[in-house]
C-alpha cells in the first residue's frame, strides 16, 4: 500500500509521495501512525460525542450508557469554575474573570502599551477586589477563604507573574553584579528556592511561617500561598532572565558606557530590552509553568480549578465520572496555556520583523 | 578656549591582563584640536590604550588624565569624562532595538538631560552631516555596514564631545564602504575635532594626522609627524610594519 504511483503527474499523489512516503523508513512510520490513529480516534469520538449523554435528570442514565457523561460537567461546572463562592453570587467571580482576561488581553496588544496601562491595571484590580470581597455598594461580604476555582487560579497566576517577574529581574541583575555581597545573596536565594519542591515551600508558608510570627499576628492563608508562589517562580525566572542577559553582546554594554549612561539607565534602556526579547520563549514557558503550578495550592487547603474538580468527584451520586471532569479542567487549562504560547510566538515574530532581522 | 591645553595626559601607564602586560609605562599627551593616529601590529596594545581614555579598561599603574579629570574608581568622574568623550567601535555597536534616530538621542536625553525635541533636532542635523538623514526611522539591521558606522559616528557626536576616539572604525567594513566612513572622519578632522584614531588606513593617517604613534608589544615605539614617520621611520620595527601595511 506504500508503493508510490508510477506516473507522478497528479499533484496530490506527488505531495503524498514526497511528504508521507519519501523513504522506506518514513513509509513504515506513516503506516504505523495511521494505524494507531485509526485505533484511537474513532473510539474516542464514539465515547466523547456519539454515545455521550448530554442531558439527563440524574446519573442513572449515565451509568447505563457507554459514552461520556457530560451531564456531570453541566451539573457541576459552576462549582468547578467558582468553588465554594456563594451560589447566587457567582456572577461576581464570573465578572472578575472577564475583567482579568480583558486586562491581560489589552496588555498584550502593543496599541495599549501606553503610560496609562498600569493605571488601568490598578483600576481593574481594585474593581476585581470589590467584586470578590464585596462588603460595599450593596454587595455582601465574601471572605477569601471561600474563593475558588478558575478565578483563584487566574488571580494566583496574575499576582504570581506580577510579583515574580520584577523580583526575578532584580535577582538576575544582582547575580551578575560585581558586588560580592549582593551576588552572594542572589545566588543563595536562587539556589535555595530552586533546591526544594514547590510543595515544601507551600507547606512552609502555610504551616511553619505562622510559628515564626509573633503571637496575634497572622497572615492570610491565600496571601501566604501567593508569597510562596512568587518566591518560587522568581527563582526560576531569574535564571531565565540571566540567560537573556548573558547573550547581550559586550559591545552593547560598552556602547552604553561610552555614552556616559548610569548603571540603571544603561540597564533599563539598552540591556534589558534586548535580554528580555531573547528570553521571551523560556519566559513564557515559565509563565505557563506557573499557571499550572498554582494547582498545587490544593495541598494547603485552597480550592483552585483542579481542587474543585477533586471535590465534585467526592459526590457519591456522581462518583466514577472523573475522566469527564478532568477533561473539562484540562480543556480550561489548555485554552489559557495555548493562548499564552501563541501570543509569545506572535510577539517574537513581531519584534524580529520590526528590527529587520529574520525571525528564528 | 584653551587651544594648547592637554586633552589627554598619560604618565607611565601600565596595564596587565593576568600575567600578560598589555601596556608598559606609556606616556602620551594629546592637546586640544590635535589628531593622533595610533598604529601597530595586532596585539600591540593600541585598542587598550584608547579604551583607557574613557575607562572601558582600567589602568593598573600610572596616571590617566582626561579633560582635566584624573580617572580612578570614582564613577562620577568616569561618567563625567565619558560624556565629553565620544567613541566609535570596530563593530559599530548600535543598539539594535532602537531606530537610528533613537540611537542618536538616547545619550543626550538620558546622560545629558537634553529635552527630546532639542535632541531630535540635533540628531537630524548630524544625520545630514553623515549624509543619511533618510534612514532616521529605520532600525540598524536594515542598514549597510558603512551606513551603520556613520550612524555610530553621529551617535557619538550627538553628545557634543570634546574628544573622539575611533577604535579601528573601518576594519569590519567591506572595501567599497571604507571610503564613505573615512570621508566623514576627514571632514570631522577639518572642523577641528580632537581625535585619536586606531587604524591601518595609512592614507587617512597621512592626510589627517598631526602625529602618528607607532606601538609594539605594549610600548610606544615611535611618535612622529606623518611626513617623518612615512619617509624615515626611526626604528626597524616601524620599518617592517610600514612595509607590510603599505607593501601589498
Amino acid at each position: 500500500m506504500a508503493a508510490a504511483p508510477k506516473k507522478g503527474s497528479d499533484p496530490i499523489f506527488e505531495w503524498i509521495r514526497a511528504k508521507l512516503f519519501p523513504s522506506p523508513l518514513s513509509s513504515v512510520a506513516t503506516v504505523l501512525i495511521l494505524y494507531l490513529a485509526w485505533q484511537a480516534i474513532p473510539p474516542f469520538i464514539d465515547w466523547a460525542f456519539l454515545d455521550a449523554i448530554w442531558r439527563a435528570p440524574d446519573s442513572a442514565a449515565c451509568r447505563a450508557a457507554a459514552g461520556a457523561c457530560w451531564v456531570f460537567v453541566t451539573e457541576k461546572y459552576r462549582f468547578i469554575l467558582f468553588g465554594t463562592y456563594p451560589y447566587e453570587e457567582h456572577w461576581r467571580p464570573a465578572l472578575a474573570i472577564f475583567l482579568l482576561i480583558t486586562l491581560w488581553a489589552a496588555s498584550l496588544a502593543p496599541m495599549f502599551w501606553r503610560r496609562w496601562l498600569p493605571l488601568m491595571w490598578l483600576a481593574g484590580l481594585a474593581a476585581i477586589g470589590v467584586l470578590m470581597w464585596g462588603g460595599i455598594g450593596g454587595l455582601s461580604y465574601v471572605e477569601n477563604e471561600r474563593w475558588g476555582g478558575l478565578v483563584l487560579t487566574l488571580l494566583l497566576t496574575t499576582f504570581g507573574i506580577g510579583g515574580a517577574f520584577p523580583l526575578a529581574v532584580l535577582l538576575a541583575l544582582a547575580r551578575r553584579s560585581r558586588m560580592p555581597v549582593l551576588q552572594g545573596l542572589a545566588v543563595g536565594f536562587i539556589e535555595l528556592v530552586r533546591g526544594v519542591p514547590l510543595i515544601s515551600l507551600l507547606f512552609m508558608a502555610s504551616v511553619m511561617l505562622p510559628l515564626f510570627l509573633p503571637a496575634g499576628v497572622s497572615i492570610d492563608k491565600l496571601l501566604r500561598a501567593q508569597i510562596a508562589l512568587i518566591l518560587f517562580a522568581a527563582a526560576y525566572l531569574a535564571e531565565v532572565v540571566r540567560g537573556g542577559l548573558q547573550v547581550v553582546p559586550r559591545g552593547q554594554y560598552e556602547a552604553a558606557d561610552a555614552l556616559g549612561l548610569s548603571y540603571w539607565r544603561k540597564t533599563v534602556l539598552v540591556i534589558l530590552p534586548q535580554a528580555l526579547k531573547i528570553a521571551i520563549p523560556p519566559l513564557v514557558n515559565s509563565f505557563i509553568g506557573l499557571f499550572k503550578d498554582t494547582s498545587l495550592v490544593l495541598i494547603i487547603g485552597l480550592f483552585d480549578l483542579l481542587s474543585t474538580v477533586k471535590i465534585v468527584l467526592t459526590d457519591p451520586v456522581w462518583s466514577g465520572f472523573g475522566v469527564e471532569a478532568y477533561l473539562f479542567a484540562s480543556l480550561v487549562y489548555f485554552v489559557f496555556c495555548y493562548a499564552m504560547s501563541r501570543y509569545s510566538q506572535r510577539l517574537e515574530w513581531r519584534l524580529a520583523r520590526a528590527e529587520g532581522a529574520r525571525p528564528r | 578656549m584653551m587651544q594648547d591645553a592637554a586633552m589627554v595626559e598619560m604618565e607611565k601607564v601600565s596595564k596587565w591582563f593576568g600575567a600578560f602586560r598589555a601596556l608598559k609605562d606609556v606616556d602620551l599627551v594629546v592637546r586640544r584640536g590635535e589628531k593622533y593616529v595610533v598604529c601597530g601590529p595586532s596585539g600591540s596594545g593600541k585598542s587598550t590604550l584608547i579604551r583607557l581614555i574613557n575607562r572601558l579598561e582600567t589602568h593598573d599603574a600610572g596616571r590617566v588624565r582626561v579633560n582635566g579629570v584624573d580617572l580612578d574608581d570614582d564613577l562620577r568622574k568616569v561618567d563625567a569624562v565619558r560624556r565629553e568623550v565620544g567613541m566609535v567601535f570596530q563593530s559599530f555597536n548600535l543598539f539594535p532595538h532602537l531606530t537610528v534616530l533613537e540611537n542618536l538621542t538616547l545619550g543626550p536625553v538620558w546622560a545629558r538631560n537634553m529635552p527630546l525635541h532639542e535632541a531630535n533636532a540635533l540628531a537630524m542635523q548630524l544625520l545630514e552631516r553623515v549624509r543619511i538623514p533618510e534612514q532616521a526611522a529605520k532600525y540598524p539591521a536594515r542598514l549597510s555596514g558603512g551606513q551603520q558606522q556613520r550612524v555610530a559616528i553621529a551617535r557619538a557626536l550627538c553628545m557634543k564631545p570634546q574628544l573622539m576616539l575611533f577604535d579601528e572604525p573601518t576594519s569590519a567594513l567591506d572595501p567599497e564602504m571604507i571610503r564613505e566612513v573615512l570621508d566623514v572622519m576627514v571632514e570631522l578632522a577639518h572642523e577641528g575635532m580632537t581625535m585619536i584614531v586606531v587604524t591601518h588606513e595609512m592614507g587617512f593617517a597621512r592626510t589627517v594626522a598631526d602625529r602618528i604613534v607607532f606601538m609594539d608589544s605594549g610600548e610606544i615605539v615611535e611618535s612622529a609627524p606623518p611626513g617623518q614617520f612615512f619617509s624615515s621611520p626611526g626604528t626597524e620595527r616601524a620599518r617592517i610594519f610600514l612595509s607590510r601595511v603599505l607593501g601589498h
